[in-house]
């Protein structure tokens, strides 16, 4: 059946096929319920035509069971397709924990992508086929919106805050990747291809790729040379808070609340650094903002995030302050 | 005795422009709205120009995007949500109820004045080389980085904001203290109604509207970070207040026109309106229910999946009201005397496109769909169907059905027919290829787009000049009425309600003696006031 929505872009994942099927049995149900309106119209239109003689005897101002039924079963029948559909939705939210992670930037008008081992690619994105990938979303200005139409999925990349987009593409091929939400002047063409690869040629792919180290080693370049160390580092002596197994835990923050220290987190603590400043601390953290880009700061969380399960540093540390 | 009508009590332009009447003022916005609707309508002219080729030909990015904002700009603020209420409202929202005018008459005319006010600003932004940040205004495309003329437009619709306000105001107003004698609440025409539950939107939800705009400007002018996430404000935050006025205003859009479509269908088949109750009942329910749903236009901005979820099912509840019209309608038709007049034509029109907007409106509405379809030409049908294929059909069903009313003149009603069918096919034509292209992935606002894509953007764009050449047909027949239409007896379609028990055109004041009520609404049959053959032309 769903041979017959295989249209351009294809359906390159199981998803896919579900959406589609959805949408088949929607589109059945639209058909049902608007066809007793588009029948019944043009036939009484025809049949009870002025001057046309016709039975007209009994004809009921108002019915209320029957329209009490009019309006619940057309609901009732919406309903069963409401959790059909949220339950896909939800789908959406819970990516695999064992998910190959991938980082986007949106800027005007191009889309940057980095793989864990640190091979970066604009406007094409290759995945290996049959593992799933969650794709982290940063924009470096405006909203943006990545755009798959043959896996069926968009996510909007807002500035300011980390999205995800998780899929599981099936079918090896190429397909269009787009922008889907009006970012600009060069909207239109801020696209590229999704190439999705067997694993085998996905491995090539990635040896062939030039890298300066993998993620976490760029971010650990940038740790040094952007300054970060000169406090964060073993041997400072300033008062900063160490990072060393800070990722995925609790966080008080000065303000009496407690955080946990994600990605999200981990990023604000870069660029907004006075947003929330954690317990004990002095709020003296320069903010990256016109410094890093959202590229760079991805590269940072993936170091901090490689230092989770770090020891604790062993310097001496003079101050004293809460690990 | 003969009673000069209001349109012959004063000839000068300061009788028309001081005006406090509501029949007049009712032509004024009639005549300024149909002006924006053709400068609208020429910017998607240019728009489906372009589309022809997959390359840009006609326009450059940035000229496309002007266009394409200027279109939605207009439309929506300068003629959709004007358009039924402050036209055919105005004329007729008095007359129904038995009153000589609206409740406030200075305020009335005030607010055209500001409706022009805005006007200008609108035309300034065109003149001075437009706004490029679609009409939906997103930060911080539209607070930071768009280089159009963005504070001129935000604020033309701004000021435009204070017409609606108080035209909303006069309506509800009027409604609770100028009905006649006997003109309960139950016995009001379902065309009152519907403008009543607008009004009620108009007031509560176009201040959110004010507000934010004035939070881009800030944003823009001084840096004061809102929605910009640079200077610590959150972009969500503008979608949250844009779609909380914007929602809402869709039904500010379609309210008026569900209640045309009950007039309509009830003349055309003289029959009451079959549940008088649940059609009232429904246009306040829409009101209320569209406040509670605007999270719909989020399911893919980053809201919390939970809040996805409760505006997926509360978006599934307000269709239920939209049904209960339309079935409704249908069963008032059973049994009845049906004459396939123009304004019949236009209602039929306006039922079967509404019911395909609403059907992909519940579509739309499945969260696992809408990740799909969300921000392509799917999205764009669809409300293309709901406002033009709907309100517009009913706008022009309005504008046969109340003509010799407003203007005591017949008009050719083989033309009027025809050019039913021509805008009902031409929007066809225009706007079914859009559902296909958006599911295929046909991102909108693009002015470049993949060959593959060019058979159905071409059929559309076909569509779109039948149906320009459609819409200006009406204008060509109807001016030729006025001077060479037969006159309009007081009652020519043999309809209930007050405005057809006064003479066509209307005298100044309406009504000698304020009538009295003494029975429900849509008592039917009444007799037209000639012979119908006589009146074909």
């Amino acid at each position: 059946m769903n041979r017959l929505l295989t249209f351009w872009g294809g359906q390159a994942s199981h998803h896919a096929h579900q959406v589609d099927t959805l949408f088949l049995g929607l589109a059945t149900l639209a058909v049902l319920l608007s066809a007793p309106v588009f029948i019944l119209i043009p036939w009484f239109a025809v049949k009870y035509r002025r001057g046309k003689p016709a039975d007209r005897t009994h004809a009921a101002n108002r019915s209320v069971w029957l329209e009490v039924s009019w309006a619940a079963i057309p609901f009732l029948a919406t309903l069963a397709f409401y959790v059909w559909s949220t339950r896909l939705y939800i789908d959406l939210y819970q990516p695999p924990a064992e998910a190959l992670a991938i980082n986007a930037v949106g800027k005007q008008w191009m889309w940057k992508f980095q793989h864990p081992g640190g091979q970066a690619e604009i406007n094409e994105l290759h995945v290996p086929a049959g593992r799933p990938v969650v794709v982290t979303l940063a924009s470096q200005d405006v909203i943006h919106s990545l755009f798959v139409p043959a896996l069926r999925l968009k996510q909007d990349v807002v500035p300011g805050r980390y999205t995800r987009l998780w899929f599981t593409a099936d079918t090896p091929g190429s397909y269009a990747l787009v922008c889907a939400q009006f970012c600009g002047a060069d909207h239109a063409v801020m696209g590229g291809r999704l190439v999705v690869q067997t694993p085998a040629d996905y491995g090539r792919w990635l040896e062939g790729m030039g890298t300066d180290g993998s993620l976490a080693a760029q971010g650990a370049v940038l740790f040094r040379t952007r300054g970060c160390s000169g406090c964060h580092g073993a041997a400072s002596t300033v008062h900063a808070p160490p990072l060393e197994g800070l990722y995925g835990r609790p966080v008080p923050l000065a303000d009496g609340s407690v955080v946990t220290a994600d990605e999200q987190y981990l990023r604000d603590s870069i660029l907004l650094p006075q947003a929330q400043v954690a317990a004990g601390y002095p709020a003296i953290m320069p903010t990256f903002q016109n410094v890093l880009g959202e590229d760079d700061v991805l590269k940072l969380v993936a170091y901090i995030k490689s230092l989770a399960n770090a020891p604790p540093p062993t310097k001496d540390r003079d101050d004293g302050g809460p690990p | 005795m003969t009673e000069l009508s209001y349109l012959e009590h004063g000839h000068s332009l300061k009788s028309w422009l001081l005006t406090t009447d509501h029949k007049r003022i009712a032509i004024l916005y009639f005549l300024s709205i149909t002006f924006f609707f053709f400068v609208g309508g020429a910017a998607a002219a240019l728009i489906r120009i372009d589309l022809l080729t997959p390359e840009p030909d006609l326009m450059s990015n940035e000229g496309y995007n002007r266009a394409f904002t200027l279109h939605g700009v207009i439309m929506v603020w300068f003629f959709l949500i004007p358009s039924i209420p402050n036209t055919f409202g105005n004329f007729l929202v008095p007359l129904m109820i038995g009153a000589r005018d609206l409740a406030f008459p200075r305020l009335n005319l005030l607010s055209w004045y500001i409706y022009m006010l805005g006007g200008l600003f609108t035309l300034a932004v065109l003149v001075l080389g437009g706004v490029d940040t679609g009409w939906t205004f997103y930060t911080p495309l539209s607070s930071m980085f768009a280089n159009g003329n963005v504070i001129l437009a935000a604020t033309a619709i701004f000021v435009v904001g204070f017409s609606s306000i108080l035209t909303g105001l006069n309506f509800i107003v009027t409604v609770h203290r100028l009905r006649c004698p006997g003109m309960t609440w139950g016995r009001l025409p379902l065309f009152v109604w519907s403008i009543y539950a607008t009004s009620l939107i108009l007031v509560l939800a176009t201040p959110v509207l004010s507000i934010t705009l004035v939070l881009i400007a800030a944003e823009r002018l001084f840096g004061v970070g809102v929605f910009n996430p640079a200077l610590g404000g959150d972009p969500l935050l503008y979608q949250h207040l844009f779609w909380f006025y914007s929602h809402p205003a869709v039904y500010i859009m379609v309210l008026p026109a569900l209640g045309v479509i009950s007039e309509l269908v009830s003349t055309a088949a003289r029959k009451p309106v079959f549940g008088y109750r649940f059609v009232a009942g429904s246009s306040i329910a829409i009101a209320i229910i569209g406040f509670l749903v605007w999270g719909h236009h989020m399911f893919v901005a980053g809201q919390s999946m939970y809040a996805s979820a409760v505006f997926s099912f509360l978006s599934l509840a307000v269709a239920v009201p939209s049904g209960i019209k339309v079935y409704n309608w249908t069963a008032t038709l059973y049994k009845g005397h049906i004459a396939l007049d123009p304004p019949f034509l236009f209602a039929m029109s306006f039922i079967g496109l509404f019911v395909v907007g609403g059907m992909t409106g519940l579509i739309l509405a499945m969260l696992a769909v809408d990740v799909h379809v969300h921000d392509t030409y799917f999205v764009i049908a669809h409300f293309h169907y709901i406002m033009v294929g709907g309100t517009v059909s009913a706008y022009f069903g309005a504008l046969h059905y109340w003509w010799p009313k407003m203007m005591g003149r017949w008009l050719p009603l083989v033309w009027g027919r025809l050019s039913a069918i021509f805008i009902f096919l031409g929007f066809n034509l225009t706007f079914f290829p859009q559902f296909i292209l958006g599911y295929l992935g046909m991102p909108r606002r693009y002015h470049v787009y993949p060959a593959e894509f060019q058979t159905l953007h071409v059929l559309s764009s076909a569509g779109a000049s039948v149906l320009g050449l459609a819409y200006l047909l009406p204008f060509t027949y109807l001016l030729y009425s006025l001077r060479h239409g037969e006159k309009a007896p007081p009652n020519p379609w043999g309809a209930t309600g007050l405005e057809w028990t006064v003479p066509s055109p209307p005298p100044q004041h309406n009504f000698h003696e304020l009538p009295t009520v003494d029975g429900p609404p849509y008592q039917y049959p009444v007799e037209p006031d000639t012979k119908r053959e006589g009146a074909h032309g």
